[in-house]
């Protein structure tokens, strides 16, 4: 076995990996933190307003605190994102950009990703007018149109965001009816900048160096073009869980890691916390994603305990 | 290192070095986490290449020359052109082989 080998690496910098990481130091585990976005998805959220003992706080402001915390009780997080991962003997080896990695157990923090919509455009125009990031980027839209892609809560919040800056908003859905809380769906009806587009998807994304129209594949008051200058993508995300495939780790048929109440997987070894996998019944909040992360890191303590 | 609208031709088109900028926003979280990496990266890479930052709500006019409309968006100069451009969060060690390149 290899000198420079952790008792645990943790791969993820969200609510799960930090807190993960909080209860291996506590436990006194040595552990490497392995982050590609230190704080994950959490850092977009606006306003977070049920995290309890703290009645509102941005989701940049509270995975700040948590990844300080963190290092305050020692851990070393290192940014940079795992490309693979394989197995020797009874140790793991992550490949990342800094350099091999070596740990006897590992924690898959890895989240959720962005769902893209897989049309021509989208790339090209990345940061160009197409935008993941509505906290981001909205302000750059002032009095400009935008169309945001989607009919859930995320695509509500973007547009009611949007709306604050940009002159007139598109919602294009592929559904009938907006998948949205009610409150939302007030805010959207009463507001005249926020258009809905039913029943109809984005084609394609055109423009020169930026974003210039999107392409429907229905015509919408008598055009297939729309003319916006931004397109924000809110139709969900999917788990990030590319590296986890690669050592055989079960995945339902939804793409969730599947893990046992103790946040074990079917490799050992290998634990897994957050977004990413069947537990906490799927509800997929900051708190959950904590709670997972802190089993793991005690379900890894007692394995290192009774070795 | 803070770039500006009034800085930004003295101090990154016309390096005698490649610079790597980082435009950015408060009110933007991504951002932050981009912050960070950059201030290690500008210790690490000190006196080979300029790495800084530059604020889009402060200097409009550059991040709109070169059409940001996402932060963090990083872009390399060289000789005055932007030779690289990224969005969203990079790693560290990533920018630094970009900067290498080119």
């Amino acid at each position: 076995m290899p000198e420079n080998i952790y008792d645990l690496i943790i791969i993820g910098g969200g609510p799960a990996g930090l807190a993960a990481s909080i209860y291996a130091s506590r436990y006194k585990v040595k552990h490497l933190v392995i982050a590609k976005e230190p704080g994950g998805q959490a850092v977009e959220a606006h306003i977070i307003e049920n995290w309890p003992g703290t009645e509102s706080i941005s989701g940049l402001e509270l995975t700040e605190k948590m990844r300080s915390h963190a290092e305050k009780l020692g851990a070393k997080i290192e940014i940079d994102s795992v490309s693979s991962i394989a197995k020797e003997d009874d140790y793991f080896v992550l490949t990342a950009h800094s350099g091999r990695y070596q740990a006897k157990n590992v924690i898959l923090a890895l989240g959720m990703e962005y769902k893209k919509l897989q049309i021509p455009g989208e790339e090209e125009f990345k940061g160009k007018g197409v935008s993941y990031c509505p906290t981001c980027d909205a302000a750059f839209f002032g009095d400009k149109v935008v169309a945001v892609a989607g009919g859930g809560n995320s695509a509500a919040s973007a547009a009611q965001l949007l709306s604050k800056y940009a002159s007139k908003v598109f919602v294009v859905y592929r559904g009938e009816k907006l998948k949205v809380d009610p409150a939302y769906l007030d805010n959207i009806s009463k507001n005249e900048k926020i258009e809905v587009i039913y029943g109809t998807n984005i084609k394609e994304i055109k423009g020169n160096r930026t974003v210039e129209r999107i392409v429907l594949d229905k015509k919408y008051n008598g055009q297939d073009e729309l003319e916006v200058q931004g397109v924000f993508i809110e139709i969900g995300s999917e788990p990030g869980v590319e590296i986890a495939r690669q050592i055989g780790v079960g995945i339902d048929d939804q793409g969730f890691i599947v893990v046992n109440p103790d946040q074990s997987t079917n490799v050992a070894g290998v634990w897994a916390a957050g977004d990413a996998t069947t537990g906490s019944n799927k509800v997929r909040q900051i708190l959950t994603a904590a709670a997972e992360g802190a089993v793991a890191a005690g379900s890894v303590y007692k394995k290192l305990q009774t070795k | 290192m803070q770039f500006t609208d009034q800085n930004f031709e003295a101090e990154v088109l016309k390096s005698d070095k490649p610079v790597l900028v980082d435009f950015w926003a408060a009110w933007c979280g991504p951002c932050q986490m981009m912050g960070s990496i950059i201030d290690e990266l500008a210790e690490e890479v000190k006196g080979k290449y300029k790495v800084g930052k530059l604020n889009v709500d402060e200097s409009r006019e550059t991040a709109m020359k070169y059409s940001v409309m996402s932060i963090p968006t990083l872009i390399i100069f060289k000789d005055g052109k932007d030779v690289k451009q990224f969005v969203g969060v990079q790693a560290k060690d990533n920018l630094k082989e970009e900067l290498e390149k080119a």
